[in-house]
């Protein structure tokens, strides 16, 4: 990038204004009453405190405002500009020079020193002010409130609030980041629709909010609209008690006769609807305020106790259940196969029932083994810390998706893995500081984990803001170790994959933390082992983003059953778009280009009869199932969809591993085995012959 | 898609400066040298945010934003003043005339990427 350095443009400007500022103090030595002067020499400092703090120049800044402060004394006539006075403020010029060009050579204790004689000079006028500037510093960082407090947040926009380009729900969200919230909309502002004009906000919102931060950081994020809206924050106290709750604890009535009372009772919320006393919508928003509260005090003495209602179970015996479940569920497969062939209406309606036990079941087993990725998350914020203190680079970690969960096996074998990809993200990824101000980003650099559930699968990413992996020197260096021919066209994700290839290593030297070559081919098996796939994509300049693609369980999954010829086979069914069929004369047309056109878009397929060489009698009628993988459509040509199947994953013996047609078996009701078809690798089967037509 | 920002200002420091924080963060960034020129960039380019000085030769800040709001595909779009602390004034000034909100100088890079991320949302 050519962008100039920003402390460059801010040291030009500097010098500019710190001439100006010696011009105005000498010529004051000669004319100390001249106020255009004064002016002068303030302006000079003012803007040096300001850009400078803008630009990075802390130390600089506040020491100016320190002489800032000397001078607008001096503006509003409370302090004569004495010789003294300038003598001072001269080599505090100097040393604000030193502060801007230099800083690595000015000592705060000379900065101490100056604005101390400073303040001695101008007498006890201006020592309030001037101290205030020195140690202004540890001011503001030892106010926080570490004890969280709820408020009660009622927030009412005024109609035309979105005409300023104000957007209310981005407001609500920034609350939401404050702790702990409980939204409630107010609707019953909103006219009948033909009244409504789309660019008015009718709608006011009820919150109750949990949190650490102190009331201003509430009406902090209302700063813009503060004066057009009407906003109230009261404090509420967490744990109120009920009259009945005090009667029975002094001993004043029995327990059961509060119940049978309170049995008796309509709910006051009903009654005061009932009575038009108040809204259905206000009541609802109260309550809503109750059950925050209750939560909010429940969730107090459960820090002290977290495993209070918790169990410890060894993940072995986890295990143990998941397979038994899984025999569960081929055994039930064979009852509804024994069910379907017979004409007893009672043994079909308990294998139905059967079939539906089993499947909740199954999700609530696999249920028990999810936990969230936070906590796989969380482990990697002392990584991140460490390794930039050794790397001395200013890296922050961000992180979303926490609470999506995982199979606890995954969890644990995701984490060797993530720790080498975010340490290659920290040590080959990001810049040095000074690097990365050169190229006009931020000196910290940003690596950011996310996870989100998409279908059956998770989607983990690891991104990082840094230069981006460099296209030339992982092609000569793939060329070099004989992974690519020399002048070979590939695409980007071919050329980022050959970083996979054991002992690949672009890195220069090799430091600590990595560029040994060793690990990325391991993360790669890790990740296939785990039935995943890895993403790279990269923008030269502005960052990597890899991205892990999961399957949420490795037990158990919905599968679709075909037929081709005489076997069946499994397709994932959170990878099944549709089912099409594809008539004769459909199939003649396709005859050579293998290609179908779905509803105006060309989709290549497959022929599995001639991949898996079936010689048994085709269908007249095939049928194209349309699978998917992120924005990547295939169709694979079967002779007949069977239907759905709950499919128990078994792993292939090492002698099949590498037959990448099939990621697994299953076997079905009648004992025999089902192959699950690879749909990833189908998919890329499917493109490249997409390539191939398309370049003959 | 990366979201534009229009950056109107007089002084070349301060564009440079807006245009090296929000591009780093990944936003587009078109500069303007005053409230005349901002406003033919804004009529010839979508844009998804305007960053816009007061005190600017040929139109300042407040008309600027005053002539955006009648453009009809203006009408939504969060407008940012950059002011000093001194100006509660022309704040509500600038409130009047339609502005989302403000940024007081001096800012630093994290400021500034703070108070854009709260009115485009991240």
């Amino acid at each position: 990038m050519n962008s100039p350095d920003p402390g460059e443009i801010f040291r030009t400007e500097a010098q500019e204004l710190l001439e100006q500022l010696e011009q105005a103090l000498l010529d004051l030595e000669t004319a100390p009453e001249d106020g255009e002067l004064i002016s002068s020499a303030f302006r000079a400092l003012h803007t040096l405190k300001g850009s400078g703090a803008m630009f990075g120049f802390d130390a600089a800044a506040r020491f100016a405002h320190g002489l800032e402060n000397a001078f607008d004394l001096v503006r509003k006539g409370k302090v004569a500009a004495s010789g003294a006075l300038i003598g001072v403020a001269l080599s505090a010029k100097d040393h604000l020079r030193l502060l801007i060009e230099r800083p690595e050579e000015a000592s705060s204790d000379e900065s101490a020193r100056i604005l101390a004689n400073l303040a001695k000079t101008i007498g006890a006028a201006g020592t309030a002010e001037t101290a205030a500037a020195t140690d202004e510093g540890a001011d503001g960082a030892t106010q926080g409130e570490t004890s969280s407090a709820t408020y009660r947040i009622q927030i009412r926009f005024p109609e035309d609030v979105m005409d300023n380009g104000t957007n209310p729900l981005l407001l609500i969200g920034e609350l939401q980041d404050l702790g702990t919230c409980t939204v409630s909309p107010l609707t019953e502002r909103v006219p009948p629709l033909d009244d409504i004009k789309p660019s008015a906000c009718y709608v006011g919102w009820d919150v109750v909010l949990t949190t650490e931060k102190p009331r201003s950081a509430i009406e902090e994020v209302f700063i813009f609209v503060l004066d057009d809206m009407d906003l109230r924050v009261e404090k509420v106290e967490e744990t109120s008690k009920r009259l009945g709750e005090i009667l029975v604890e002094r001993g004043d009535t029995p327990p059961d006769a509060v119940l049978t009372a309170l049995s008796n009772q309509q709910r006051l919320g009903e009654i005061l609807v009932k009575d038009g006393a108040a809204s259905k919508e206000r009541v609802a928003s109260a309550l809503a305020e109750q059950r925050h509260l209750t939560a909010a005090a429940a969730q107090a003495p459960q820090k002290a106790q977290p495993l209070q209602d918790s169990i410890k179970v060894p993940a072995e015996r986890l295990d143990n259940l998941m397979d038994r479940v899984g025999e569960l569920v081929i055994a039930q497969a064979r009852l509804r196969e024994i069910a379907t062939a017979s004409q007893d209406l009672a043994l079909k309606v308990v294998a139905e029932e059967i079939e539906r036990l089993a499947s909740e079941l199954r999700d609530n087993t696999m249920g028990i083994r999810m936990v969230p990725i936070g906590s796989l998350f969380g482990r990697f914020r002392r990584l991140v810390r460490d390794l930039s203190r050794e790397l001395g680079k200013k890296v922050q970690l961000f992180t979303s998706g926490e609470e999506t969960e995982l199979d606890k096996t995954m969890i644990e074998r995701l984490n060797d893995p993530m720790i080498h990809l975010i340490r290659n993200c920290i040590d080959h990824g990001l810049e040095r500081p000074d690097v990365r101000t050169q190229a006009g980003k931020l000196q910290e650099g940003r690596v950011e984990l996310s996870a989100v559930h998409s279908g059956a699968q998770v989607i983990i990413s690891i991104k990082d803001d840094g230069k981006g992996l460099d296209r030339t020197r992982i092609r000569a260096r793939a060329e070099e170790m004989g992974y690519l021919a020399p002048g070979a066209k590939v695409t980007d994700n071919e050329l980022f994959q050959v970083i996979f290839q054991p002992g690949f290593s672009t890195s220069r030297e090799v430091t600590n933390v990595s560029g040994r070559g060793v690990g990325m081919d391991v993360v790669k098996r890790t990740i296939e082992g785990l039935r995943g796939a890895i993403e790279i994509n990269s923008t030269e300049g502005h960052g990597t983003e890899i991205t892990l693609k999961l399957p949420l369980t490795l037990a158990i999954i919905d599968g679709l059953l075909v037929r081709v010829g005489l076997g069946r086979y499994v397709i994932p069914l959170s990878m099944v778009e549709e089912c099409v069929e594809l008539t004769p004369e459909q199939n003649l047309r396709a005859k050579n280009r293998n290609f179908l056109s779905i509803r105006g878009e060309l989709v290549p397929f497959l022929r599995l009869r001639d991949m898996f060489n079936v010689t048994a009698d085709a269908e007249p009628f095939p049928k194209v199932v349309i699978v998917s993988a992120g924005d990547l459509r295939v169709g694979l040509l079967v002779d007949q969809v069977i239907g759905d199947h709950q499919t128990v994953i078994k792993t292939l013996t090492k002698l099949h591993a590498d037959v990448e047609t099939f990621s697994g078996a299953t076997i079905l009701g009648d004992g025999s085995v089902a192959l699950i078809l690879d749909i990833d690798h189908l998919i890329d089967f499917g493109r490249a012959q997409e390539e191939r037509l398309k370049a003959s | 898609m990366a979201k534009t920002v229009l950056t109107v200002d007089d002084s070349a420091s301060m564009r440079q400066l807006v245009k090296l924080t929000l591009g780093g963060a990944g936003y587009t960034v078109v500069e303007a040298t005053d409230g005349a020129d901002g406003l033919d960039r804004a009529r010839s380019a979508a844009v998804d945010l305007v960053v816009t000085d007061l005190n600017m030769p040929r139109m300042d800040g407040i008309s600027l934003i005053k002539e955006l709001r009648k453009l009809p595909s203006y009408k939504g779009v969060p407008i940012l003043l950059l002011t000093t602390e001194s100006d509660d004034d022309r704040k509500k000034e600038a409130r009047a005339a339609g502005a989302t909100g403000w940024i007081t100088k001096p800012f630093n890079q994290d400021q500034l990427l703070g108070v854009v991320r709260k009115v485009l949302g991240s």
